[in-house]
């Protein structure tokens, strides 16, 4: 052990009280915010929004929502980002479900793109855990992010032809 | 004297890299400058399989994301679709859901405190962990014929009520393992080199964090305070007493540290569950159809596994088989943050810093 290391080393019961156990955080039963989704329908032209409170944006205004969303709103914490292929409807669906993590509220934020340009605006810039997650989709789906810092494919090779998620991908073996 | 960088592989055959993940490391020296990590060496498209699979045979393909905490991925799915059609859990399934998940925690956590400390250089700690967790998975080779890749849930309950003299058994292993519990203190996390190796290397601060949608112990080693059995209980969390361990700095040291404080409270749960499950008896399959066809809709359902938080997306058009599914996976998630964690730090540092996380490969790809 170096002069430089000896320092750090704590003895066990420092370590104890150091990693304090965490107080019961009040359970919140509310998944969404009603009042939330009926705030940004009045602000943003073009929402809708359905029966299970999932808010449906136009692509033009998207990012505007995102913003609002993260720092009006406190939804801090996008947890999943994904995609749907609607080939008979000729688009896909972008899927956002975003956190409060001091709040405890969630809310799912859907917007469509046809299917013969998908490109949608990255929200990487608002919440940095999309970073994989878009690259996923990209990769997948065929969805263009742009503003992603390294939109390049990330679970198949990269002389991989096609993507396999849609509905139209056409593949060998196994059961159909 | 004229220095150049040059660049080295980090896996993908490496011990240390879990399973199959390769970093292009480009190094200055000892320094890491610039970290590029590279996935899918694993992938088998499970979300596309499953489009041709009715929903209970999607079951077993769950079993293969994290297949070291099997039986929370199990839960997972089969929560999402039972919200869908709207089922409703006996009690003793949900009793059960809630053991043998915890379980899985535990032998979960089990493995990645051994694997964390072989990756530091201590190889006893691997082969002690591995002792409780061969327990463990004697016990659930009693409740469902496999060690590894369960199968157990089933949409509407579990696939079968405990053996005869089982939670005897499993209450005779949780008086025991306190006392393991308290060797690892020792050997491992009061170790000054393992200390030395782990602690102030690579903190994530808070906002860090949370931006990149970091979940489970890793995030609450930043000391966030998010669990989703306490902050947004499901199934029948809310009756259990447990305390949530937080971090203070978010360096290796918390993130491992988490993890291992969370063991207890494991063992807590477990603990509680043997107790309120002896009153409550009779069967542990809903009222389900024989063909599983949830009505038209999607639907989006989260829960927190042994690595971080596990959410299911599932979109159904009415038939046999789901339309799409889309698995939400913590550990492909952590690992978005890993070419910023690494850069600056030595090499040696990465190894702690990628054991750390405590990532799954099996997840990672999915």
């Amino acid at each position: 052990m170096g002069g430089k290391t000896d320092d750090k080393v704590e003895s066990t019961e420092d370590l104890i009280t150091e990693v304090a156990a965490a107080e019961v955080q009040e359970a919140s039963s509310a998944r969404v915010l009603p009042g939330i989704v009926e705030q940004l329908k009045q602000k943003y032209a073009g929402i809708e929004v359905n029966e299970q409170l999932t808010v449906v944006a136009p692509l033009d205004n998207l990012m505007d929502l995102m913003q609002e969303l993260k720092h009006t709103y406190h939804l801090d914490y996008l947890t999943n980002l994904t995609a749907v292929d609607y080939p008979d409807e000729n688009r896909f669906e972008i899927v956002y479900n975003i956190n409060s993590i001091g709040h405890g509220y969630s809310i799912m934020v859907k917007t469509g793109v046809s299917r013969d340009n998908p490109v949608v605006p990255s929200v990487f810039p608002v919440w940095g855990g999309a970073v994989w997650q878009e690259r996923e989709v990209y990769d997948l789906l065929g969805i263009v992010f742009t503003g992603h810092p390294n939109l390049k494919r990330i679970l198949t090779n990269d002389g991989f032809e096609g993507h396999p998620l849609r509905k139209d991908f056409e593949w060998v073996g196994g059961r159909q | 004297m004229r220095t150049q960088e040059y660049v080295l592989n980090f896996g993908p055959q490496h011990p240390a890299t879990h399973g199959v993940f390769h970093i292009i490391m480009t190094l200055d020296g000892e320094t890491v400058v610039k970290a590029e990590p590279i996935c899918g060496y694993l992938h088998r498209g499970i979300e596309k399989l499953a489009e041709s699979r009715t929903y209970t045979q999607v079951i077993a393909y769950t079993d293969r994301i994290d297949y070291l905490a099997a039986m929370l991925m199990n839960l997972g799915y089969v929560q999402t679709v039972e919200k869908l059609m709207g089922v409703e859990v006996p009690e003793r399934a949900e009793y059960i859901r809630i053991i043998t998940g915890e379980l899985s925690r535990l032998a979960s956590h089990f493995l990645s405190t051994g694997i964390f400390a072989l990756d530091i250089g201590a190889a006893t700690g691997f082969f002690l962990c591995f002792r409780e967790r061969e327990r463990i998975l004697d016990l659930f080779e009693e409740l469902c014929g496999s060690r590894m890749t369960f199968s157990y849930m089933r949409i509407g309950g579990v696939a079968e009520d405990l053996p005869e003299g089982w939670l005897d058994k499993l209450s005779d292993l949780m008086k025991i393992i306190p006392g393991y519990i308290e060797e690892y203190q020792n050997l491992i996390a009061g170790n000054e080199i393992f200390q030395a190796r782990t602690k102030y290397v690579c903190p994530v601060s808070a906002e860090e964090a949370i931006n990149y949608s970091f979940s489970g112990p890793n995030l609450r080693a930043s000391n966030v305070n998010y669990d989703l059995r306490k902050c947004r209980p499901y199934g029948i969390y809310d009756r259990f007493d447990f305390e949530v361990p937080l971090g203070k700095r978010g360096d290796c040291f918390d993130r491992f540290y988490c993890r291992f404080l969370e063991m207890a409270q494991s063992v807590r749960i477990i603990e509680q569950a043997m107790e309120q499950i002896k009153e409550v008896d009779g069967p542990v399959m809903g009222k389900v159809p024989k063909m599983i066809k949830p009505p038209k809709g999607e639907i989006y359902h989260e829960i927190e596994a042994a690595r971080g938080i596990i959410g299911y997306y599932v979109v159904s058009d009415g038939s046999a088989k789901p339309y799409r599914v889309h698995v939400r996976r913590p550990s492909f998630i952590n690992l978005g943050m890993l070419d910023k964690m690494c850069a600056g730090w030595k090499i040696a540092d990465v190894v702690a810093i990628f054991g750390s996380l405590d990532v799954m490969l099996g997840e990672v790809d999915c």
